[in-house]
């Protein structure tokens, strides 16, 4: 008994000491830690309740700092649910949709407490969703219109520079999609759902997804984001104008302009279609399916014979830069020195695209001025293609002649050694 | 009495011509059925000869500098009167005169002419091999181009792997810690001045070496000769030596024609510092072989960097290649099969991994 005695002695001071270092070791890895009892049990709950700490951890809020608490009120160092869901306690519980918006513009707002996390972030984030279509609606009463967290996300929102982001540029037309491609979910409003899919085949869809331009334009590009509105008619030439700088200055001069306002036509999007634009072609000034012009004029008129001549010199000089690219590839495939030329044919090059641009003056002497310029620079470096092939012939004469020369020398010198030895 | 005779006795007077020439007259080449790898060498001078002719005359025109180097190679190609003969002759030439020159050491290896007493022959001779490659490195990033500019960058960078000494030697060779202008100027200047110097005079000890000890006789024509001294045949040096080196020199002239007024050599496009690399980016042919060795070594080789190992046995084995000579004994058989069995084995270790180091992306 005795050394059973001793025994559970140094039994209880071996437990003593673990428990203790155990005790020390817990306390050590808490160290530091703030206690969040909501994810212990909301971890468990099932979707939209349950949120993670995996989840939560990759939330921008979270990594600066932020908790539960601070959107949802409660005691979250209370492991008793009553204590930290009380509402003396500041919850909130689920925050009604109406109120995302005032309740994330408390802190967005503010430009003094945004700006000790970045001080280049915008403020103005809800004054601008309160002049949207979304937020006019929202105070309307309707409840199914966007509110921040649709589009952001929520407990894993990220920054919009994060690819995984929902508003990342790559994935912000999937984004509006959510809701505006579902035709049960946008009936009653009277807007087509067809918009996602038309700007999957567009050429600013190409741009931003398979060549990775992040500056191509998305849906917020021309709408907005958080004063999301559609462009009205006067307005269009205003958004494409942005980027298509030059388009614009050549069709705010010109004779359409005025017309199109008149007779309240969308601008741009009369000949380029809006979400579905595709890269313009030629064509578009031609009189086949993807003509445009004969939409509104008619065979023969005025308009129609300019529209014929501007088409028949861009052909004329997309003609010429081709032939002449041809005559410099046969050239250069002769080993023939031409790089000079190859490299000012990206003059006349630019020369066509200047007269594409100068198609939207809808003024044959504009597009005729850069044409001409381009059909120099084509024709010179043709006869530089065809001069090198001249000269590439007349070496090999040349060599001919040398090798004649050479076998007759080598033909003496072999008789010599014949007549020298025999 | 001809012009010719009288010059020759004006000559005769002054300088003792005939005296002067008395060797070459008595001069013999064996003649036996190996004896036209005896051509091999003179090619590869009379190539020499064309580069220097070339050079000069490129000379004339060429002007180094990151800002005017490629612009005054575009313009010999595309103005100066035959500019472009003269810049394809001296690049195919460059080209024909390596591929000679290690024909040449090779058919010396197989010959076995680099016994004794020719070791000084062989040793000058691999040294002016080495200060061949040396030009083709050196002349091929003067026309400034792409290729040329990241080939020199990636070449210097292997350089630059060298434990100790390497770090040092690249930034000689780049004249700072990167490839440019300062770059250029410093090729050109090994170019066209130090590495002429030190080859002319290294042909011209290969040579005094060849005159003096005559040509070499293969060991199994020397036995056959040996057993039938009928059989022994030899040609006079002078002329009729000279008359069929002469065939060689001007059958290798109207090859360098053909191939500069077929495929004239392409200038490519201006060296852009801060372009990225284009993709594939190799090194001129005769590098190929260690180029991809090095790549086909594991980065990693017990504790040490696998690319550095792999510079280092290159530069041992250099060294061996060049000592080659001292290890044959005449008593020992096996040293000669052995020496055999290695030129075997490294002809068909440069020829493959050319092969598959020009195939290889």
């Amino acid at each position: 008994m005795a050394i059973l005695r001793n025994n559970s002695r140094q039994f209880g001071v071996l437990a003593s000491v673990g428990a203790l270092s155990l005790f020390i070791f817990a306390a050590a890895f808490s160290f530091g830690q703030t206690k969040n009892s909501c994810v212990d049990c909301h971890s468990a709950l099932p979707a939209p309740e349950g949120v993670t700490q995996q989840m939560f951890s990759q939330d921008i809020h979270a990594q600066k700092g932020l908790t539960c608490v601070s959107c949802h009120g409660g005691d979250a160092s209370s492991d008793d649910p009553t204590q930290a869901m009380n509402v003396k306690a500041g919850w909130k519980g689920k925050i009604d949709r109406k109120q995302v918006p005032q309740l994330c513009g408390s802190c967005h707002s503010n430009p003094a407490y945004m700006r000790q996390y970045d001080p280049s972030l915008h403020t103005d984030q809800l004054s601008q969703y309160h002049t949207s279509i979304h937020g006019k609606r929202l105070a309307a009463g309707d409840a199914k219109v966007a509110v921040c967290t649709d589009c952001h996300g929520v407990h894993n929102l990220r920054a919009p520079s994060d690819p995984r982001s929902k508003v990342n540029p790559v994935n912000v037309a999937t984004t509006c999609a959510h809701c505006h491609a579902d035709a049960a979910y946008m009936k009653g409003y009277g807007i087509p759902t067809n918009q996602l899919a038309q700007y999957n085949t567009s050429v600013h869809h190409e741009d931003l997804v398979a060549r990775g331009d992040l500056s191509a334009p998305t849906c917020t590009t021309c709408h907005g984001n958080h004063g999301a509105v559609p462009p009205g008619v006067d307005k269009v030439q205003n958004v494409c104008a942005t980027c298509h700088v030059f388009q614009a200055q050549m069709y705010d001069k010109s004779s359409h302009k005025a017309a199109f306002e008149s007779a309240s036509l969308p601008g741009c999007v009369v000949c380029h279609s809006n979400h579905a634009i595709t890269h313009p072609t030629d064509a578009k000034l031609g009189t086949g399916p993807e003509g445009v012009c004969m939409q509104c004029h008619s065979r023969g008129d005025n308009c129609d014979q300019a529209r014929a001549e501007m088409l028949n010199e861009l052909t004329q000089l997309n003609q010429a830069i081709k032939n002449a690219d041809q005559a410099l590839a046969e050239a250069d495939a002769a080993g023939m020195e031409v790089s000079e030329a190859r490299m000012a044919q990206s003059q006349a090059r630019d020369a066509l695209t200047k007269a594409r641009v100068a198609i939207h003056s809808f003024n044959k002497v504009l597009v005729d001025q850069d044409v001409q310029a381009g059909l120099k620079v084509a024709n010179k470096d043709l006869q530089v293609g065809r001069q090198a092939m001249v000269e590439r012939n007349r070496r090999r004469a040349g060599l001919g002649v040398s090798l004649l020369a050479i076998g007759m020398v080598l033909a003496g010198l072999w008789l010599y050694i014949r007549k020298i030895e025999s | 009495m001809t012009v010719l005779a009288k010059v020759r006795s004006w000559l005769d007077e002054r300088l003792e011509w005939d005296e002067l020439i008395a060797p070459l007259r008595k001069k013999t080449v064996p003649l036996h059925r190996l004896s036209y790898w005896y051509f091999l060498g003179g090619i590869t001078l009379f190539l020499f000869i064309i580069q220097v002719l070339t050079g000069i005359l490129l000379l004339l025109y060429y002007r180094p500098g990151a800002n005017q180097a490629f612009e005054s190679v575009q313009y010999i190609m595309t103005q100066v009167q035959f500019g472009w003969l003269i810049r394809s002759i001296h690049s195919w030439s460059a080209n024909l005169m390596i591929f000679t020159a290690f024909a040449h050491m090779f058919s010396v290896l197989f010959l076995k002419a680099y016994r004794k007493p020719r070791e000084l022959t062989w040793v000058t001779g691999v040294v002016l091999l080495v200060l061949v490659m040396g030009f083709g490195f050196s002349g091929y990033l003067l026309p400034w181009n792409t290729l040329a500019f990241f080939a020199t960058k990636v070449g210097t960078d292997i350089a630059g792997q060298v434990p100790v000494i390497g770090h040092p030697i690249m930034v000689f060779l780049r004249g700072g810690e990167e490839v440019t202008g300062a770059t250029l100027t410093r090729f050109f200047g090994f170019h066209v001045a130090v590495l002429p110097g030190l080859v002319t005079v290294l042909i011209a000890f290969h040579l005094l070496f060849v005159q003096r000890q005559g040509m070499s006789v293969p060991p199994k024509v020397e036995k056959e000769w040996s057993a039938d001294p009928e059989a022994r045949r030899e040609l006079r040096f002078f002329p009729n030596f000279m008359l069929r080196e002469l065939i060689a020199w001007y059958t290798g002239l109207g090859v360098l024609g053909a191939l500069a007024a077929l495929f004239p050599w392409n200038l490519g496009v201006k060296a852009d510092l801060f372009a990225s690399a284009p993709a594939g980016i190799k090194p001129e042919w005769y590098f190929l072989f260690m180029f991809q060795t090095l790549k086909l070594i594991p980065s990693k080789i017990w504790f040490m960097d696998g690319e550095v190992l792999g510079i280092m046995a290159f530069g041992l084995i250099g060294l061996l290649w060049l000592l080659l000579p001292f290890f044959e004994n005449d008593r020992v058989a096996r040293s000669k099969q052995w020496i055999t069995g290695l030129s075997v084995f490294a002809l068909a270790y440069v020829i493959a991994m050319s092969v598959y180091g020009y195939l290889a992306k």
